[in-house]
């Protein structure tokens, strides 16, 4: 059994907290005293009846009094899997908090309401699936009872998403039309909807393959920390803690040390202290080499590569996550993966407007939520890849150096 | 070509030993808190693999209540020395006397709250910048938005409108001198996650999580043990039954589930098909509807 990690995006009352609820509640995610405090709380309903959408919300909570809207983690499974739902806020105000959520999964669910079809929100959540590059994207159309479980509904809205999708780049989407009220096409398959052939929601989440998600080919390993034990059978024991974030490791492996370029032999590769033939992603390990050489935190473990980078001058995205405007000239602290250097932002290339993706040159200062393109210098050379390339090694962060808050996330390319 | 499939345990695992290791690689002086329960047993042999063949590198800190079942405090410190780690404990009961705190008081006299005195005073003693513990998100509501390197101000306290962001698997642990960062390697494991594990590894636990006989007093349908803590009134029903722990923390606010599981496996069961949340049904001071009473009455508990 495998773990599927995906969110939810939607704008205010396309159905999201109805959708997870319903989730939850048809896999018998719930637990009986957790339905009663909602039982209680479903005051508006008639007897009997529960509003789905109360699972989710502390959110709603949240929203009334008027306290920022984080993400919330949800936890189901099924006979087939496990799934952990970032359940995110979809207001433009948090897309920080969408990118926060989207930033681990392996799949977008994005609600459309079929009275509204394809809107602005519809269209600023998938840029930033696309942005991130969450490798699945799911358009549910919701509310279908409202449109009669209409056909032609159906097929308008599958059209105008396709059009924006080809035009993000956005690769496999699937469509499903639900109702995520009465669960049509959710658990179980709908026959209010005979002219659907797909799947229901739950299957494809079920079933979609993500282990071809993860690279194989090109290998990434950051050093996290140096296991030196020092004990008397262990004298000269030096291991190197890290994950595999793509990839694989195996005894006799060339590898170079990076960023300062080293070459070296793999002598060993262990997970959790017992030796194994190969090591992969996304396996924590630790590696060992025929060299003594210095490696410490934040060196990055690589075997042969065409596409990784070294240097001190990167472009990226970022999201701008901050109070503080960016300005150009500041400082941070750049962190990609286990690596935190000193950086300046030397350029800001242009503001990416989330709603319609037309690159702005001219701009208004970088505040909350901006996604903007920039030119990072750092004090020293960093090994990265494209995020598009290879998300596992190409996203960052940028840290506040005085304040210590996390300020971007950056995808860098 | 080898197969390049892992299951959710070997993923959850891997993820918790990451972060494992981001803390001993970003902080100075990290600890990991050890209360004697299974999330934080499962923190301990997260922290052996992740680390091995070396020791631990922090210490294992117990702040002890002075409530607490004397198996866990055998396991404590059995568990310590096997792990080879160094293990602080420091006392509720002096941080009362020291500080002339007041005790809770009624019926199943509560030092939760004391707790966190002690827990400060023993941060600053050892200038901790990172304290490991075994929370996990889908334990209650709040939980569920906290972030797994959470930041704590220099009174411990947790401001949801301040969390950072975490994005992908990039945490963030620098402080301000006096702030403490709180890690929750576990926080994307559930409770099923965390007895499958236990089996899995064949991690041996305190025996009160095996079903045992032992004498309780039934408050509000809770089974709480007798102990010296708790205060006995007249008219209180006390009885012998055949209970294990769910969860296990103070004597004094953790109910027992009547039960006759003797193996993991048969605890496994029993979870997978409880329709009670682990919250719901252990702790006292957490109100449990009355839906849950009827269907545990259904159930023949009682
Ligand atoms: N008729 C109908 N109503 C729905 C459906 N899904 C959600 N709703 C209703 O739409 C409203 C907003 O739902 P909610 O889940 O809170 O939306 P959110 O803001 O996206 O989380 C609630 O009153 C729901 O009962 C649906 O499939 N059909
Ligand atoms: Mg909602």
């Amino acid at each position: 059994m495998d773990l599927l990690r995906f969110i939810t995006a939607g704008s205010v009352d396309d159905g999201k907290s109805t959708l997870i609820g319903r989730l939850l509640y048809d896999t018998d995610s719930i637990k009986v005293d957790q339905l009663e405090t909602i039982l209680k709380q479903s005051k508006n309903k008639s007897e009997g009846e529960i509003d789905l959408a109360l699972f989710t919300d502390g959110l709603r909570a949240e929203r009334e009094q008027g306290i920022t809207i984080d993400v919330a983690y949800k936890y189901f499974a099924t006979e087939k899997r496990k799934f952990i739902i970032a359940d995110a806020p979809g207001h433009i105000q948090y897309t920080r908090n969408m990118v926060t959520g989207a930033s681990n999964s392996d799949l977008i669910i994005i609600l459309v309401d079929a009275r509204l079809g394809v809107i602005e929100q519809t269209r600023r959540h998938s840029i930033i699936a696309s942005l991130l590059q969450i490798p699945h994207v799911v358009v549910t159309i919701n509310k279908m009872d409202m449109v009669n479980f209409s056909e032609e509904v159906y097929n308008t809205i599958v059209a105008d998403y396709s059009k924006m999708a080809d035009m993000l780049k956005i690769k496999d989407v699937t469509f499903i039309p639900i109702s995520a009220l009465n669960g049509d096409n959710i658990v179980n398959p709908s026959i209010n909807t005979p002219w659907y052939k797909g799947e229901t929601l739950l299957n494809l989440l079920e079933t979609i393959n993500i282990t071809n998600d993860i690279n194989y080919e090109e290998s990434r390993f950051p050093v996290q920390f140096v296991i030196r034990p020092q004990s008397e059978d262990l004298h000269d024991y030096r291991g190197y803690a890290g994950k595999v974030l793509s990839g694989t490791y195996k005894k006799g492996d060339v590898v170079t040390i990076l960023p300062d370029g080293i070459d070296s032999t793999i002598k060993a590769v262990e997970v959790h202290g017992i030796e194994v033939d190969e090591a992969f992603a996304p396996q924590s390990a630790v590696i060992r080499l025929t060299d003594d050489i210095d490696i410490n935190r934040g060196d990055l473990i690589v075997k042969k590569s065409n596409i990784l980078k070294v240097s001190q001058e990167i472009e990226a995205t970022l999201c701008w996550m901050d109070t503080k405007p960016l300005v150009v000239g500041n400082k941070y602290l750049l962190q990609v993966q286990s690596k935190r250097v000193r950086c300046v932002i030397k350029e800001i290339n242009y503001k990416l407007d989330v709603n319609t993706l037309v690159k702005h040159e001219q701009f208004d200062p970088v505040g909350l939520n901006d996604v903007v393109h920039v030119l990072i210098k750092t004090a020293s050379p960093i090994a990265y890849d494209s995020y598009n390339t290879l998300r596992a090694n190409g996203g960052a962060i940028l840290i506040d150096e005085t304040a210590h808050t996390t300020v971007a996330g950056c995808m860098l390319s | 070509m080898p197969q390049h499939t892992l299951n959710y345990l070997d993923l959850l695992e891997a993820e918790s030993i990451h972060i494992m290791r981001e803390v001993a690689g970003q902080f100075e002086r990290p600890c990991l808190l050890f209360s004697g329960g299974k999330d934080s047993i499962t923190l301990v042999q997260l922290a052996l693999k992740a680390f091995k063949p070396g020791k631990i590198p922090f210490p294992l800190v117990h702040i002890d209540t002075g409530h607490n079942f004397p198996e866990a405090l055998e396991y404590r410190d059995r568990m310590a020395k096997e792990a080879g780690a160094k293990l602080i404990v420091r006392k509720v009961e002096d941080t009362i006397k020291a500080r002339g705190l007041k005790e809770a008081g009624g019926k199943f006299p509560s030092r939760n709250a004391l707790q966190s005195y002690t827990l400060l005073d023993t941060i600053e003693e050892f200038g901790f910048d990172a304290c490991i513990g075994g929370a996990r998100r889908d334990e209650e509501k709040a939980r569920a938005k906290e972030r797994i390197f959470s930041v704590r101000d220099e009174f411990g306290q947790w401001d949801p409108k301040k969390q950072r962001p975490e994005l992908w698997n990039l945490y963030n642990g620098m402080i301000a001198k006096g702030e403490n960062v709180r890690v929750f390697p576990i926080s994307n494991w559930v409770e099923l996650d965390v007895w499958n594990y236990i089996k899995r590894e064949g991690i041996q636990l305190p025996s009160i999580y095996f079903t045992h006989e032992r004498e309780v007093i039934i408050h509000n349908e809770y089974l709480v043990a007798m102990s010296e803590f708790v205060r006995v009134d007249e008219g209180d029903v006390i009885v012998k039954r055949n209970v294990r722990y769910r969860t296990v923390g103070d004597m004094t606010c953790t109910a027992a589930v009547a039960s006759t599981a003797a193996t993991i496996d048969d605890i496994i069961k029993e979870i997978q098909h409880t329709n009670i949340s682990e919250r719901g049904e252990t702790r006292i001071d957490d109100q449990v509807s009355e839906a849950a009473m009827e269907d545990r009455k259904k159930n023949g508990y009682f």
